[in-house]
């Protein structure tokens, strides 16, 4: 498993090597020497104009910001997912307008969003809500409709009212699949942080990347980009066991 | 991956590649590469009229003008080593090639933003009232420079602001209209389109700070040694464009205005901001004169304070730059951007 990073590691320590032989000022390829130092200040030096670890305010403008999207998305998804798959007069309402709009490409939309909700937090916020949670709506009310409909039956005859339905036959069923819809999730929801952080903002990951792509300071936006990447991991991993460890009978892949 | 060795040899090469810097060396194929602004119109028209291919052929070369859409890319570009020269501001130039130890070369100054750029409140006030504001600008670019100049000029600084916030230029007309924005610093075409909402308030622009924004043909100064016929056809090339645009050419002119997005008033009036070298030996005079190394320090300082320069530079001095006395500002064992008025000058004379 190590082997594909070590290669990828050789050819650009390679690449950045003949490069920089040419000219020790070059920005693109930066020695992997250099990309440490650079990510040894990032974490622990003081910006000279605010005072703040710049580093340790991004991320966590940025985690805020994702993870108030993706909590959001999540509940919106794990509700009307459950309505749509539940009763039928909801399905028939809804579900064709959720499946049209899960077509619309939500960075179309952003100038909208703009004028909508204006250049603050909340338009980046809904830029993330609206991209992911047409395809968690659709997932959920999905994996709801698959139920075998003889668990209901059961619970009809035994007297359950729809809310006892929905509440300790179906949301228990369709729990495991919604982390594994938000897992799925979390990288489409990065893109739209990031879209929403490049167009207007004073601070983020994403903000970061495109400043600095200013003036080709290659070496901040590697050290981001592997953060960015090591967070990612480290959120896909939590909800990995964070699912095995409630819902162990769900019998999760091992990816 | 039941094959890694085979993925890893394909990318090593890519990378190599990738990784190939650009030599200097006698060579017949030029490309330089120029982004939309109203004082670069010229460099598309020179390629789309067949003036450019003239004046190379007369020096046996061949030249490519190549039009990129975003400018910040055009200049990576450059700086990777994808292009000869490319179209720039000296701020831009300093911070970029120059910065990245890429040895740049200013063979044509075209022009100084007299105007262009500005500072825009949406509402009464003045310079003073931007206190506690937010600020909507492109960071780190000549707006946030206008922006420094402007505060300066009240004795604020941008300690005085609500912060300022980093707005994509193709999103500054829309960003102007919502609530959250109080004040922008743009430039034009964006500049005239914003002035036309109701209550916008101009409180200063490049007219204020006249000939420190300025705008240039950079090349690479290794390839411009061993290629002196590069640098001829180029200047030959755009001085002639330049007395169409002086004489009023209105088929010239309005090609540019078209290719720009406006007509041939709106591309007057943009004109009219910008203080254009049309002729060669007015750009002489400008490139010599002792203002610019003043101009020079001033801007290397900004950038230094932005850590524009590089987060590793060490002081504002870290890149020299060269003037055409053979001075210098900054690190003299630094020189990577030169102010040379050779080419200009050989087109003052005629000796194109």
């Amino acid at each position: 498993m190590l082997l594909p990073f070590a290669a990828l590691f050789i050819a650009y320590a390679l690449g950045s090597e003949a490069r920089l032989a040419d000219n020790p000022q070059d920005k693109l390829l930066p020695a992997p020497s250099k990309i440490a130092e650079t990510a040894g200040r990032l974490i622990t030096t003081a910006d000279r104009r605010s005072g703040e670890i710049l580093f340790w305010k991004d991320t966590f403008a940025s985690l805020q910001r994702l993870g108030l999207g993706v909590a959001i998305a999540a509940v919106t998804g794990l509700i009307t997912g459950l309505a749509i798959g539940l009763f039928p007069y909801v399905r028939a309402a809804a579900s064709g307008f959720v499946s049209v709009l899960s077509m619309v490409p939500p960075l179309a939309v952003l100038p909208i969003l703009f004028i909508v909700f204006g250049l603050g937090e909340v338009s980046k916020l809904a830029l993330v809500v609206i991209g992911i949670t047409p395809f968690l709506i659709r997932d959920l009310s999905q994996r709801v409709l698959d139920i075998p409909s003889e668990l209901f039956v059961k619970a009809q005859t035994l007297g359950a009212s729809s809310t006892v339905i929905a509440l300790r036959v179906a949301l228990p069923l369709v729990m495991p699949r919604l982390i594994q819809s938000v897992r799925l999730s979390l990288g489409p929801a990065w893109l739209f942080l990031i879209a929403s952080e490049a167009i207007a903002a004073d601070g983020g990951l994403g903000y970061r990347i495109f400043l600095v792509r200013r003036y080709l300071a290659m070496d901040v936006i590697l050290t981001y980009v592997i953060w960015i990447t090591l967070l990612a991991f480290l959120f896909d991993f939590a909800l990995r066991r964070l699912s095995q460890r409630l819902f162990p009978w769900a019998g999760e892949d091992s990816l | 991956m039941g094959r890694p060795s085979k993925l890893i040899l394909s990318f090593l090469a890519a990378t190599t590649l990738a990784g190939a810097p650009a030599t200097a060396q006698e060579k017949t194929d030029f490309r330089v590469a120029w982004s939309i602004y109203v004082g670069w119109m010229p460099w598309g028209y020179m390629e789309d009229s067949g003036i450019m291919d003239k004046w190379a052929e007369k020096y046996g070369i061949d030249v490519e003008i190549v039009q990129i859409n975003d400018y910040v890319e055009s200049i990576n570009q450059y700086t990777a080593g994808a292009f000869d020269g490319v179209s720039a501001t000296n701020m831009d130039t300093l911070s970029i090639p120059s910065g990245g130890g890429v040895d740049t070369t200013a063979l044509i100054v075209g022009d100084y933003s007299d105007g262009n750029d500005a500072v825009i409140l949406k509402g009464e006030g003045d310079l003073t009232s931007l206190a506690g504001k937010p600020v909507n600008l492109v960071e780190l670019s000549v707006s946030h420079y206008l922006l420094a100049r402007a505060l300066d000029s009240v004795g604020l600084a941008e300690r005085d602001l609500d912060g300022v916030i980093n707005t994509s230029d193709a999103d500054m007309i829309a960003a102007y209209t919502t609530d959250d924005v109080q004040a922008v610093v743009t430039w034009n075409p964006l500049v005239s389109a914003i002035m036309e909402e109701p209550g916008a308030n101009k409180l200063f622009d490049s007219s204020d700070i006249p000939g420190e924004i300025i705008d240039l043909m950079v090349v690479n100064t290794e390839t411009l040694e061993a290629n002196p016929a590069f640098g001829k056809a180029l200047a030959g090339a755009w001085y002639e464009t330049m007395a169409l645009m002086a004489a009023g050419d209105e088929e010239a002119l309005t090609a540019m205005a078209e290719a720009s997005g406006t007509d041939l008033a709106g591309y007057k009036a943009q004109l009219d901001s910008t203080e254009m070298f049309y002729d060669p030996a007015a750009a002489v005079t400008f490139t010599e004169s002792g203002e610019l190394p003043d101009t020079m320090v001033s801007v290397a300082e900004f950038l230094f304070d932005k850590g524009i320069l590089g987060e590793g530079a060490p002081s504002a001095d870290f890149v020299g730059v060269a003037y055409p006395d053979g001075s210098t500002t900054g690190d003299a064992a630094n020189v990577k951007f030169r102010f040379d008025t050779t080419y200009m000058q050989m087109a003052a004379d005629g000796a194109l």
